[in-house]
């Protein structure tokens, strides 16, 4: 391995030189603020000659995702990103595109739902996504970002997964923050995820039907296929993330855990909170308490052994939503991991925090104050609340 | 070359195979059918959600001898546009070295309606697609819904007294955005839409196709009938036959003398409740004749 | 009808490319038969060309008559009321 200088990139910068190295064939996307500096940054490189593609400027991102989905059916790669409102918009070609297994790949800088319209993150915009068959991944920095579309393509295109893909960004917080980047070579970016004609399903050579009607005695079978994929495509996932932690030097896991082994209370997190849990962790450990942390980078398929392997020693766990489900038992991803406590056998007394919606500041203190409310679960052996709205005024 | 004889189109290749599920006498199939027929090989269908794809894409048999696909209901311009670009990027990267014909068939709910969004915009982006829009004048696949393309006083579910409103315009969208060529078709003058859709393929554009499909169940009538129904809206002046290429409109099927708009209606049983309402009747005849005299067709003769 | 595929035996993704020709033989459908009289037909070819299904062609071999495939044939009578000199009657099916 080459040593290379950092470039200094915003989180849709870093993705906007990964499409480029990846030479993707169709980008079609639609304005959305925070992603739209990576479709900025990719018109210019089309403009400029440095990437051969071509960029379908669309009238919606409905359009953008329906484009993106027979681009990659007549065996282009492709490249869409979103937030918000837009992936809202795209979510009925989100189910198509995975029960037609095209290894479409996309970038969300994740971003708060109306009403109130609102840009700043918080996850409300991807929570809706969770059963639309996609696999996604959650990154905690402009490098992970950038690691983590190029290990997208090689996972999408494997002909054993051939699903499409979300890399989910925290927008604002890392979609426009700046940082140092260590970028692969083109060659090495070629090498690693190799664009692939096999994938090409509308040939006239070969006439195939893809998306038509059935009846239900083949409906189930279709539907559970495509599930299967993704069930099943949980290993390729990890076996691409390790290959590239031997080209790149990082590798970042299925979940990411901190202090887990002796942890008494440990806070379950996505996202680039995770950064400031795992800051807070090293802080509190400086002052001997046993904390500890696990930040899940893979959300769909649900990394259910890897997870309840960091969590399993915990005596209190805290579960960080930063969306709501209104009505629902408890947020998105409490329910999940509870429900993975609950099929490992484990009994381990869990509370949900919701924090940080429509990019409401999440502090040291705030983590701290959690830590704290963990320690009074272990102390007490009792559970007051089982759920927590950190930073609300109420 | 254009057609110049029926022989012409009888011995092209049918890319669209028997066994599909469509209604005995579908104005549909035929379209389908002829178009495959002109169209040829190299050609990927794409369709919008409607009567044409759930009938004839039924799982696990397909219809369809050409590459084929549907994604849903309001996106098949989009879909084509992806398809186009994905097809320009391989060729220009020199992945792939054989272009295709890209070739949309959505029915007017598809069209008219929810899918007139991604269709302005493959319009507006001059995307090299063929897409036709067969019309039947409701939503046919669910039961017989209005859409924006149910004539006036017409029939539905969802408009039992009669629709209150004028079809829309599709052809002056098509035109107001500046394709360079778009034709209204149908199925009774077979050579002039053959030629159509021949024309329509050599575009370097967009290029669009408002066919008129007559619909056994939706317009109640005896299935032997369409090519007859078809025939009548011509000659009524009701379905001006004429083409719009390079800024201009030419009738492409004269209409020396006009058959009365009661000789259509008359037939389907989605006008019945007006048939003795000879106030209603004459908005319709008033109608016709504003198009006759728009586009150049001769006098009503009874 | 055989043993249905299960989850793992059909093709990925909802492809098929399986005629429905091959499978589906809607001549059941039917209630009017078309039948041509090959004396009077000038094999002018409208009831080929306006048949939805389509399955009326121009035989290959011998002289080539028009002749109609009943394994598809729904019975609509499209073929009969556009034959120019009207040499096809629809009869009922016994």
């Amino acid at each position: 391995m080459q040593k290379v200088e950092p470039f200094l990139l915003s989180g849709n910068l870093a993705i906007a030189y990964a499409i480029k190295q990846l030479n993707v064939d169709v980008v079609s996307a639609y304005p959305i603020t925070p992603q739209t500096t990576i479709i900025e940054k990719i018109s210019e490189y089309v403009a400029k000659g440095e990437l051969k593609a071509n960029f379908m400027l669309v009238e919606s991102e409905h359009s953008a995702i329906s484009a993106c989905l027979s681009a990659a059916a007549s065996g282009a790669r492709v490249f869409t990103s979103s937030s918000s409102q837009g992936l809202l918009l795209m979510h009925e070609i989100l189910f198509i595109t995975s029960a037609l297994r095209l290894p479409v790949v996309m970038v969300v800088a994740n971003r708060s739902v109306s009403a109130p319209i609102n840009i700043w993150n918080d996850h409300g915009d991807i929570m809706p996504q969770r059963d639309t068959g996609w696999i996604q991944f959650f990154v905690e920095s402009a490098q992970e970002a950038y690691d983590k579309v190029i290990q997208a393509y090689r996972i999408a295109e494997d002909k054993r997964v051939r699903l499409p893909i979300m890399v989910n960004m925290d927008g604002i917080v890392l979609s426009h923050t700046y940082e140092p980047v260590y970028p692969l070579s083109d060659s090495e970016v070629a090498s690693f995820s190799p664009w692939n004609l096999s994938l090409k399903r509308l040939d006239p050579d070969n006439p195939l039907t893809i998306g038509g009607f059935c009846y239900p005695d083949y409906y189930f079978e279709t539907r559970y296929q495509s599930s299967k994929a993704l069930e099943d495509s949980l290993p390729i996932i990890s076996k691409v993330d390790k290959e590239f932690g031997k080209l790149s030097g990082r590798s970042y896991g299925l979940v990411s855990p901190l202090k887990c082994d002796d942890a008494d209370a440990i806070l379950v997190s996505i996202g680039s909170i995770s950064t400031t849990i795992r800051a807070t962790v090293k802080k509190l450990r400086e002052k001997g308490k046993k904390v500890g942390m696990v930040s899940l980078k893979l959300f769909r398929p649900f990394p259910l052994n890897e997870l309840i392997k960091s969590i399993k020693n915990a005596k209190a766990i805290g579960i960080i939503d930063r969306a709501l489900s209104p009505g629902a038992v408890a947020g998105p991803l409490f329910t999940d991991v509870t429900s993975a406590l609950y099929l490992s056998k484990m009994s381990i007394p869990a509370v949900n925090f919701f924090v940080g919606l429509g990019g409401r500041d999440v502090k040291v203190e705030d983590i701290e104050s959690m830590f704290a409310n963990l320690k009074k679960i272990l102390k007490s052996g009792k559970i007051e609340k089982h759920s927590y709205y950190v930073g609300l005024r109420e | 070359m254009p057609f110049k004889n029926l022989k012409e189109i009888i011995v092209r290749q049918d890319f669209f195979s028997p066994g599909h599920g469509l209604c005995a006498g579908c104005g549909a199939a035929q379209i389908a059918r002829i178009v495959m027929k002109i169209a040829g090989k190299n050609s990927i269908m794409i369709n919008a959600t409607g009567c044409l794809e759930v009938s004839t894409t039924t799982y696990p048999w397909t219809a369809w001898k050409v590459p084929y696909i549907h994604v849903a209901f309001e996106n098949a311009a989009a879909v084509a546009s992806g398809i186009r670009a994905a097809y320009d990027a391989l060729i220009m990267k020199k992945k792939l070295d054989k272009d295709v014909n890209v070739v949309v068939l959505a029915g007017d709910g598809g069209t008219a309606d929810i899918g007139l969004q991604a269709l302005s915009g493959a319009f507006e982006r001059g995307d090299r697609i063929v897409y036709i829009c067969y019309d039947n004048e409701a939503y046919m696949n669910t039961g017989i819904q209005r859409s924006g393309a149910t004539p006036y006083d017409a029939w539905t579910t969802t408009s039992p007294a009669g629709q209150k409103t004028l079809k829309k315009d599709l052809m002056g969208i098509a035109i107001a955005h500046r394709v360079k060529y778009a034709a209204t078709a149908t199925i009774s003058y077979l050579l002039d839409a053959a030629n159509k859709v021949e024309k329509a393929l050599s575009i370097s554009g967009p290029s669009f196709i408002h066919w008129l499909q007559p619909c056994t169940i939706g317009w109640r009538y005896d299935p032997k009938l369409t090519v007859k129904l078809s025939r009548l809206a011509v000659k009524t002046g009701l379905w001006p036959l004429y083409e719009h290429y390079d800024g201009f409109n030419k009738l492409t099927v004269q209409v020396p003398r006009r058959t009365p708009v009661l000789e259509y209606l008359k037939l389907q049983g989605r006008f019945r409740h007006i048939m003795d309402n000879q106030e209603e009747l004459a908005k319709i005849q008033s109608y016709a004749d504003e198009l006759a005299t728009k586009f150049g067709l001769g006098p009503v003769t009874e | 009808m055989g043993r249905l595929p299960k989850w793992n035996e059909m093709q990925e993704g909802f492809i098929t490319n399986t005629l429905s020709e091959s499978i589906n033989k809607t001549g059941t459908w039917r209630t009017f038969k078309p039948i041509i009289d090959h004396s009077r037909c000038t094999k002018c070819g409208w009831c080929v060309i306006y048949c939805p299904e389509p399955c009326i062609s121009f035989e290959s071999s011998g002289d080539g008559k028009v002749v109609i495939d009943y394994d598809f044939c729904k019975g609509c009578g499209i073929c009969a009321e556009e034959c120019p000199i009207k040499c096809i009657d629809m009869v009922m099916e016994e």
